[in-house]
This record gives structure tokens, C-alpha cells and sequence, in this order.
């Protein structure tokens, strides 16, 4: 099956963004979240980012996309501020945020200027929800949610895409062919991606590299270089995935 | 097809057993046709007001009031309401007034506007202003507060700001909310217009009203309570209709 693009070749290539955290902390009150975490996230890798509730994972992922401010240290983005490289970071929720007050193309257009609609049907026709263009979101399943919500991010042509649980509300059918779906967008895009989630197998089966956070720490730190699209039933990757659970099993 | 048409009729059973009690009442003289005229005579003198014109002059006079009054309360409540939800600063300055001068009954506020604005269409249509603003200012207020979070966030990390962010996300997530502070302000109109136009008028239904009970003509009393009744009714079903027409993607209002 031949996907229609969103935007020619050229222009979606080298579009991804280079992340160095020096440092971060991040205190609400008297509660350290994250301890002088440093981290570098190279340009369009896929990072996976595994921990227990209340680790700081999402807090990460906020501070990263310019909704929280560290307390101390700094992150910066290809040498630019926080700031200036927001404009093109894009995020999906857990929840898919669409506006219930906007058809399915109007969500996706949205803060699109100029002529946009062939772009937000474009977009749509790529995730697969072209003939619902013109639906309200409620009507929609959660899945199909979540893809105009996938659209909706990608329709920008984000330099970096952040995942904040995006599939953890989904039935486990639905999740592996938006697993899929991501990671075909990522590999044709080469964007860079975050994800954060609690499922150490999508963890495994989507990251170059997958980190686990403790206390606010990074604990873990593993490449993972097997080939795309990966089986999870190959021993490596049961081996992988059985050592990060471990870990987060015994490490306090 | 019959059991719809029997549905349709079953509501409007108890009015016309009224109507029928009513008029066999005065008929038979049961009480004096001169407190209680027959629905006949009540009927009659409504063709006599709209063939003389007279009853179309007077609300003519009354629906402009609400009118205006409706336009200039309902968008200071609105104004307010929304700058109040959006600012903290705005809300700790000034709701704390708006509900105390709230909680003073209109009616209490009648020797005063006379003083103020004499007994020309000013002192009426303030009167409407105040009962109106009120209704509009709370629900909008609650409208913008209990938008979800999340819907700004991602707003913001959709680059809307400003005009954009309010056009696209405040105001159809406060929308529902600011039509139940309508219909309420709907109400409370009315009500504050009955009583505005008693003070000294030469037009609208009110003063149709006052005359009516200068010269005992019960009959144009009980027209003008039909009237206002109606009027009523229409404004609510012109809210209700906005509303549906609004908030079509709103489950509790599909179809």
C-alpha cells in the first residue's frame, strides 16, 4: 500500500532537532522531580522513556517542550533556547485534546495559517481518516482519536515530536498498529521523537534507545540497535525488554 | 402516525379544560363577568387592540426595552464574565462588587433610578440592564473557569495566542454555559420589564396593563398576561434554538 505524503521528500528530511539537557533540576516545592539530569538526544533518534509513576518522566517531557521551567540547569536545542525551538515541537497526550467543537479536519488545522485544508486532508489521508474529515471527534473511537491527533502534530512537520503515553488508554490491538504507525511516520519524517510510556515492550520495540528513570535519575541508559520493524518474540528483545522490568522491579 | 398525533394533543388537554371551565364560568354568571370575563370577550378585545393597531404599538415599545436592555447587560456581563475568568487580577477587583450590588433586589433600586434617570426609557432599560448582567456575568465567568486545562496547554503548544486562542478555545468551551446564563437572563428580563414599565409610561404592555386597571377592564389585563406569557415563551425558543444551532457538536444537544 502506497502512502500519499505529506510534504514532498526533501523538505521532510534533515528537519530534526539536536536536545542537550546540562544539569536539569526540577523542584515543585520542596520536592525534587528531576536531580541534575543530564541528558543528549541526538538529532532524529527515537527515545523511549520507561519509569513508575511520579519517576519524573512527564516532567521531563514537559520541561522539553517548554511547558514547565527547570529550576536549575539549562536545555538547549541545536544551540538555540528553549524558546525559539518550540515553535516546531509538536505533543501528543494521553487523552487526544481534540477540540469536541471542531470537525475532524478543523482539529487538525488547527493554528495552521494560509490555505491549509489540502494540507490537513493530506495529513488525515496518511493516518488513514480522510473519509471522517468532516465528523465530529465524539463520534470517533479512541483510536481514531488518537490518529487525528497524530495528525494534527504532524501536519506542522515538527523538527521534534513528543509522545506523553499516547497509546496507553488504547486497546492492545489498536496500540500496535499505532506503534506501527509511528514508527513508519518517523522513519519516512526522520523527526526526532520522545516517548514516554509505562510499557517497557513498546519501549523496546520503538527506541534506538530506551531510559529509565528512578527518582528523578537516569538508571538506565540502553541502546537498542536491532532492525525496524522489530518482532518482539526475538530473543534479544525478550532479553532486553525482561532486564529493563528488573530493574525497575528491584531498583528500590 | 396516530400515536404522534395523540402525543402532540395530550399536553394541550389541561389548557383547553381550562379554557372551557373559564368560560362556562362566566356564562352562567358563577362569578361576575366584570372581574372575569369570558375567554369570548377577552378574545374579542384582542382583535379590537390588534385591528386598532394599539397592540402592536405597546409591545413595539416593550420588545425595544428588552431589547436594549438585553444588548447593553448582557454584554457588560459577558465583557465582565470573561475578562474576570480569563485575569486574576480583573476577578479579585471587581467581583466581589458585582456580587454585592447582585444581591440587591432590582426592586429596591426603583425610588433611586427615578431620581437618577427620571421616568423616561432610561430608567427602564437600566433597570433591564442590571436584572440581565448578572445572569450572563456568572455563567460566563463558570463557562471560561471550567474549561479543561488541557485544551489551553495544547492550545498553547499549537502556537494560539491572543484573539486566536479565545476565538478557538475559550469561547465555544465557555459557550454552552454562557446560553444557560441567556435563557436565565431571558427570564429575569421579563420579569424586571413588567415591573419597569408600571412606573409612569405611555407605552407597553405594561402600561396597557396599568390603564386597563384604572377603567376595570379585566379583559386587557388578561391579554396582557397572555402576552407576556407568549413573548416569553418565543424568547426562550429563540435561545433554545441558538443554542441547538451552536452547540451542535455537544452531545446533550445533537439533533
Amino acid at each position: 500500500m502506497t502512502m500519499p505524503s505529506i510534504v514532498s521528500r526533501e523538505s521532510t528530511q534533515n528537519k530534526a532537532v539536536q536536545i542537550q539537557l546540562d544539569q536539569v533540576e526540577k523542584k515543585f516545592g520542596e520536592l525534587t522531580v528531576l536531580n541534575k539530569l543530564s541528558l543528549e538526544i541526538k538529532a532524529g533518534e527515537f527515545v523511549a522513556i520507561v519509569g513508575k509513576s511520579g519517576s519524573g518522566k512527564s516532567t521531563l517531557l514537559r520541561l522539553i517542550a517548554g511547558l514547565e521551567t527547570p529550576t536549575s540547569g539549562f536545555i538547549n536545542f541545536d544551540d538555540t533556547t528553549i524558546k525559539e525551538s518550540k515553535q516546531s515541537a509538536r505533543m501528543m497526550y494521553q487523552d487526544s485534546r481534540l477540540l469536541p467543537w471542531k470537525s475532524v479536519v478543523d482539529n487538525v488545522g488547527l493554528g495552521l495559517k494560509g490555505n491549509w485544508v489540502k494540507r490537513a486532508e493530506n495529513t488525515l489521508d496518511y493516518v488513514g481518516l480522510l473519509s471522517y474529515k468532516n465528523e465530529w471527534p465524539s463520534t470517533l473511537s479512541g483510536g481514531q482519536q488518537q490518529r487525528v491527533a497524530l495528525a494534527r502534530a504532524l501536519v506542522h512537520q515538527p523538527s521534534l515530536l513528543l509522545l506523553d503515553e499516547p497509546l496507553s488508554a488504547l486497546d492492545a490491538l489498536t496500540r500496535m498498529e499505532m506503534q506501527n504507525l509511528i514508527e513508519n511516520l518517523w522513519l519516512e519524517h526522520g523527526f526526532t521523537a520522545l516517548l514516554v510510556t509505562h510499557d517497557v515492550r513498546e519501549a523496546v520495540k520503538l527506541g534506538d534507545r530506551i531510559i529509565l528513570i528512578e527518582d528523578g535519575k537516569i538508571n538506565l541508559n540502553i541502546k537498542n540497535k536491532a532492525k525496524r520493524p522489530r518482532e518482539l518474540s526475538n530473543a534479544s528483545q525478550a532479553l532486553m525488554e525482561k532486564n529493563i522490568l528488573e530493574q525497575i522491579m528491584n531498583g528500590n | 402516525m396516530r400515536a404522534n398525533f395523540s402525543k402532540q394533543l395530550v399536553p394541550w388537554i389541561v389548557p383547553a379544560l381550562i379554557i372551557v371551565a373559564w368560560q362556562l364560568f362566566s356564562m352562567y354568571e358563577i362569578v361576575s363577568s366584570q372581574l372575569v370575563p369570558s375567554p369570548w370577550t377577552v378574545l374579542s378585545s384582542a382583535y379590537q387592540l390588534v385591528v386598532s393597531g394599539e397592540l402592536f404599538y405597546h409591545m413595539q415599545g416593550s420588545l425595544a426595552r428588552a431589547f436594549v436592555g438585553l444588548l447593553i447587560g448582557g454584554g457588560i456581563g459577558f465583557i465582565m464574565g470573561i475578562s474576570n475568568g480569563l485575569s486574576n487580577i480583573s476577578f479579585q477587583l471587581s467581583d466581589t462588587t458585582l456580587q454585592m450590588i447582585r444581591n440587591v433586589p432590582n426592586l429596591a433600586l426603583v425610588p433611586l433610578v427615578i431620581i437618577w434617570f427620571g421616568i423616561d426609557e432610561g430608567a427602564k432599560i437600566f433597570l433591564v440592564s442590571i436584572s440581565v448582567m448578572f445572569p450572563v456575568y456568572i455563567n460566563t465567568l463558570h463557562g471560561i473557569r471550567n474549561i479543561d486545562p488541557g485544551f489551553i496547554e495544547m492550545g498553547r503548544m499549537y502556537d494560539l495566542k491572543g484573539w486566536h486562542l479565545f476565538k478557538e478555545i475559550l469561547l465555544p468551551g465557555a459557550l454552552p454555559s454562557i446560553f444557560v446564563g441567556l435563557r436565565y437572563a431571558l427570564g429575569s428580563m421579563w420579569l424586571t420589564l413588567i415591573i419597569a414599565e408600571t412606573i409612569a409610561t405611555s407605552r407597553g404592555i405594561g402600561y396597557l396593563a396599568m390603564t386597563a386597571q384604572q377603567f376595570m377592564q379585566s379583559d386587557i389585563i388578561i391579554i396582557t398576561i397572555i402576552l407576556y406569557a407568549l413573548l416569553g415563551k418565543l424568547a426562550d425558543l429563540l435561545a433554545r434554538w441558538g443554542e441547538k444551532k451552536a452547540l451542535r457538536w455537544h452531545k446533550n444537544y445533537a439533533h
